[in-house]
């Protein structure tokens, strides 16, 4: 999952699809956002590979936007909203989730038990209609 | 300084009978050089001597503790002198009886040595209240116990000795508990601190805290003192007032000439007003010059403690002790006092140059920096101690005790000084030239809460080193 430098990136991602919760003047979608180009990688508790950069979800609150969406703590970020997420500074990230005028934010995550289960056994249909696989140099979609 | 003179001889019609001319010296137009002041304090210190109510109180104490001290002794002692052949014989609880009042007076005796028989440090403008109320209760106890003895014993001759005896014990036993009275009323009680003081100096704003328990003003007083005379620098008019270039600035005004007509009011007022509105609108520029002339000053100080110390360093360095080894002609040791003379000449000119831009001159004489010389070579001081009492102004109790240290002060407060200290009491102690100002706060009363922390509750998460919620 991590970044090799003129590779293409391939993950096996899941579609999330958030609704904002109005709260007082603010849109609020309920997690926690840590990590970044910015940022130190070694930090991340979450990430297999200590050199990931990427935007990773780090809180999850319960009974929030996120998680009634299927947000789980420990997810990695690949793209809001058609907008990449894996090579962005962490301040770029949360504007990218965080705008005024959107009220629905659909983001591609990935996780470890993603890739585990659908990349060594293609063929299984335990991986389900909802995640596909992901090439972000190409940027096809696959979907089985 | 005051000369009275009767207004006329006696005999004479006289008018101004009761006048007496009584011309007063003192306030003068004259300036006081210094050495007046000096010896203007002097007299007033030695007149504060011939005071005869301190040596009355010392002497009452005196004579009521002797009266106190023999009273027991003299209880023992008149029956056997008395009527010695009528006392019933007295073995065994008796002598056990004579031991314990020989040693309780022992113990006494030693307690009131040390308590009470101290060089006093100071001389309260009223009485001491607590002292009086001691004396008091030990006069009363004292005649209360003459006058049972008086009446049931010495009258009725009574013939019981162990009786009389076990009677003398019992004053022992009083005046031991009078005795523990003193201690806790006299040391004890002010020992926990209850107040803080804040001490100002009033010339130049040198200010102190202090923690004191309960005491009254006087003694609060007192106590202030003997913390102001080590822990204030010494107090120095010269550095009080700021530099003249400064303030000769703001005296040139305007000078407004009245043509024609002498001066009415109108006119008068006319100009006052003028020369206010004008000296308003011109700008003052007189913090600018401070400013300038302060770092100027600096400057200047720097300089100079720069050159002494490079001259006491190396004039240090010209005398080495001398060592039993060391087959030295007789001719060349010297003793301290020599060495001393020997290198003062190099670092003289240096010195004096800085204690003169220090304005530090008065305090320090010739024969008083060589004293201190020979002081810090006898005891191996480097060049740095030796210097530490000339770079900073030290405490008013360094310095030589006849020009310096004054023991007269004056108390001044709206209060009587006895009260004992409360939130908010001020007061003044005041010298001729300079004062200083005390008020009191109390100390607040603290509660203080338990909390128990499990030393296992300690657990710690990492985090991630930004984390933002969106």
């Amino acid at each position: 999952m991590s970044y090799v430098p003129g590779q293409p990136v391939t993950a096996v991602v899941q579609r999330i699809e958030i609704h904002k919760l109005r709260q007082g003047d603010n849109l609020i979608l309920g997690f926690s956002i840590g990590g970044g180009i910015d940022q130190d990688p070694t930090q991340n508790p979450f990430s297999e590979d200590k050199t990931d950069k990427g935007i990773y979800v780090t809180r999850v609150t319960e009974g929030g936007p996120a998680e009634i969406a299927g947000l789980q703590i420990g997810d990695k970020i690949m793209q809001v909203n058609g907008w990449d997420m894996t090579m962005v500074t962490h301040d770029q990230a949360r504007k990218r989730l965080t705008k005024r005028n959107e009220e629905v934010v659909r983001l591609l995550v990935t996780r470890q038990s993603l890739q585990k289960d659908c990349l060594e056994k293609v063929h299984v249909p335990n991986c389900g209609k909802h995640y596909f696989l992901l090439s972000l140099v190409k940027l096809t979609v696959v979907k089985f | 300084m005051g000369v009275m003179a009767p207004a006329s001889t006696p005999g004479l019609e006289d008018d101004n009978w009761g006048e007496t001319t009584t011309v007063v010296t003192g306030t003068s137009e004259h300036s006081i050089s210094h050495d007046d002041i000096t010896r203007i304090t002097k007299d007033m210190e030695d007149s504060a001597h011939l005071d005869c109510s301190r040596h009355l109180g010392v002497a009452l104490a005196g004579a009521l503790a002797l009266l106190a001290f023999l009273t027991p002794l003299a209880f023992m002692l008149l029956p056997q002198l008395l009527w010695r052949e009528e006392l019933e014989p007295c073995g065994t609880p008796c002598e056990g009886l004579f031991i314990s009042v020989a040693f309780k007076l022992l113990i006494l005796l030693l307690g009131s040595w040390a308590l009470f028989f101290r060089r006093p440090k100071a001389f309260f403008p009223r009485v001491f209240v607590f002292r009086a109320l001691l004396m008091v209760l030990v006069f009363l106890l004292v005649v209360s116990y003459w006058l049972f003895y008086g009446v049931r014993i010495l009258d009725s001759r009574d013939r019981n000795y162990q009786g009389i005896v076990q009677y003398a014990v019992s004053l022992v036993d009083a005046l031991l508990f009078v005795h523990y009275l003193a201690v806790v009323l006299l040391e004890l009680r002010q020992l926990q601190p209850q107040f803080t003081l804040k001490a100002v100096r009033s010339t130049d704003g040198a200010s102190r805290f202090y923690n004191v328990g309960h005491l009254s003003i006087q003694r609060a007083a007192i106590w202030i003192l003997e913390n102001y005379y080590h822990d204030f620098p010494v107090y120095n008019p010269a550095l009080l007032n700021l530099p003249k270039s400064v303030l000769s600035k703001k005296m040139s005004g305007f000078k407004v000439y009245s043509l024609g007509e002498e001066n009415t009011t109108n006119n008068s007022t006319g100009q006052s007003r003028a020369v206010i509105a004008a000296a308003a609108r011109r700008r003052d520029n007189s913090h600018n010059e401070y400013y300038y002339e302060e770092a100027e000053h600096e400057r200047r100080v720097r300089k100079r403690r720069a050159r002494l110390v490079v001259a006491v360093e190396e004039a240090f360095t010209h005398i080495k002790r001398l060592q039993d080894e060391d087959q030295k002609n007789p001719r060349e040791i010297m003793d301290p006092r020599e060495a001393a003379q020997a290198i003062f000449a190099s670092m003289a000119r240096a010195m004096q140059k800085y204690l003169r831009t220090t304005k530090q001159q008065p305090y320090h004489t010739m024969e008083s920096i060589l004293q201190h010389l020979e002081f810090c070579i006898t005891h191996d001081m480097t060049p740095k101690a030796f210097l530490e009492r000339y770079l900073s102004a030290g405490p008013t109790i360094q310095y030589h005790k006849d020009r310096w240290l004054a023991k007269q002060w004056t108390l001044v407060s709206e209060e009587p000084v006895t009260n004992g200290l409360k939130d908010g009491v001020v007061f003044v102690l005041k010298r001729h030239d300079f004062s200083l100002v005390i008020s009191t706060k109390k100390i607040p009363f603290f509660k203080l809460s338990e909390e128990f922390v499990d030393p296992k509750s300690h657990k710690f998460v990492m985090r991630l080193q930004s984390e933002t919620s969106v």
